[in-house]
């Protein structure tokens, strides 16, 4: 519908909107998060909820503690390769829509644990992602920041045509494979149709000999 | 009491025992006492039930990985050499085996004195790797053993419930041993340096040979 004609009818008097737009306003405005947090990061997104940042202003007030009543998942804090089967079972059984929100650096990419043998390196090799937030651990702003970013996703989504969401098709997948406990790691280690970022090979360069000392100074 | 005092104490009460002192050149000299593995369970009853020493809290359990090291000797030996007798210098070289250790941390709740710092030793960290179990000595112990099992692999007879505890069941490495080889799931790193810096290199190596995967 025409923004401007609908100014010039509410100055009339008249509020004009459309299915989708209510259909996205009521939805965004719902977002039920999953009480659930894995680290230290569950500290910062329970101080989030409490009354000096209240996320609830967001339409966020409960925390639901089913996956069967929540639509929005925070990944908050470090993913173990022992736990990571728990978070992907846990995201099955939520009902679409359903959002994620990795916070934090653990939850992103490892974190400063990437390189243990012990720690997934990102939670989106297993689940799809909407917002990845950075920090270690991310303060309450870049939390709320995150969330008003997915009620922005939510608020595009177009009900009807090629571009709309995952929980209005039929051939794109709800539920996603949850990896099995094997010998030395996680089977799979990733779930390729959800992780396809080619990681630069040729990279890290060895380092040309004397170039730490002449680049100082 | 001091360690002397509490090594001939325990030789005394357990027949057969023989503690050694394990010294530590640290600042901190905290030396240690090392037990037989036979008669440990015995002497763990003996320092907890000892009305003077009453060591009935067990704080800390933790586990060590030593490798098989090998030392190399020169030795003078004299030898014929074109008919003459000579001097000739040789490397003998001795192998000791390595071993996998726990090491318990013992204080007196009653008589307020501690830590007694007690140590295991196994056979060697291949096949033998039995130590007797302190957990119904100290029921503290149950977890911590569990944990030096998982990541060291030191089996501890007599522990009522030796399962992993930080690792999944399924997992067969022990990751806190030396030699313990990790999954090359190497990814991108902005500024590897170190430790990492090596494992990006190998990674790249193994990406980059003919039979490699892609990343």
């Amino acid at each position: 519908m025409d923004q401007q004609l609908k100014i010039e009818l509410s100055q009339q008097g008249i509020f004009a909107t459309t299915m989708e737009e209510l259909y996205n306003w009521g939805r965004k405005n719902s977002v039920w998060p999953l009480t659930f947090g894995l680290a230290c990061c569950a500290i910062e997104m329970i101080a989030t909820t409490m009354a000096r940042y209240d996320l609830a202003r967001f339409g966020a007030e409960v925390f639901r503690p089913s996956p069967r009543q929540a639509d929005l998942m925070i990944v908050a804090g470090t993913v173990t390769k022992k736990m990571a089967p728990q978070v992907v079972r846990l995201y099955n059984q939520m009902p679409e829509p359903k959002y994620v929100i990795a916070m934090g650096a653990c939850a992103i990419s490892g974190g400063p644990f990437k390189q243990g043998y012990s720690v997934l390196k990102g939670i989106d090799r297993y689940i799809p992602v909407e917002v990845h937030i950075p920090g270690c651990p991310p303060r309450p702003e870049a939390l709320i920041d995150a969330f008003i970013t997915l009620q922005k996703k939510i608020d595009a989504q177009a009900l009807t045509g090629e571009s709309r969401p995952r929980h209005l098709r039929d051939d794109t997948p709800s539920e996603f494979p949850v990896p099995t406990y094997g010998a030395h790691d996680l089977q799979p280690a990733k779930n390729p149709t959800l992780w396809h970022i080619t990681t630069n090979t040729t990279s890290p360069k060895p380092l040309p000999s004397g170039t730490d000392e002449s680049g100082r100074d | 009491m001091n360690l002397e005092e509490i090594k001939s104490t325990l030789e005394a009460a357990i027949p057969g025992c023989s503690p050694q002192i394990v010294t530590n050149g640290s600042p901190s000299g905290q030396h240690s006492l090392l037990l037989d593995r036979e008669h440990a369970f015995a002497a763990a009853m003996f320092l907890r039930d000892d009305p003077t020493l009453c060591l009935d809290y067990c704080s800390n359990v933790t586990g060590l990985d030593w490798l098989d090291t090998e030392t190399s000797e020169k030795v003078k030996v004299t030898q014929l050499v074109d008919g003459i007798e000579k001097e000739v210098e040789e490397i003998s070289k001795t192998r000791t085996p390595g071993y996998l250790e726990a090491v318990y941390h013992l204080y007196s709740m009653q008589k307020k004195h501690g830590p007694l710092v007690v140590r295991l030793r196994t056979e060697n960290r291949t096949d033998s790797v039995h130590l007797p179990s302190f957990t119904p000595v100290w029921r503290s112990a149950e977890f911590q053993e569990r944990e030096v099992f998982d990541l060291f692999g030191i089996i501890f007879d007599g522990h009522p419930d030796l399962r992993r505890i930080l690792m999944w069941d399924e997992f067969e490495d022990h990751p806190m041993r030396k030699d313990y080889v990790e999954p090359d799931d190497y990814e991108y790193e902005p500024t590897p340096h170190d430790a990492v810096l090596k494992k990006a290199l190998e990674h790249r190596n193994r990406i980059s040979s003919p039979d490699g995967q892609g990343a």
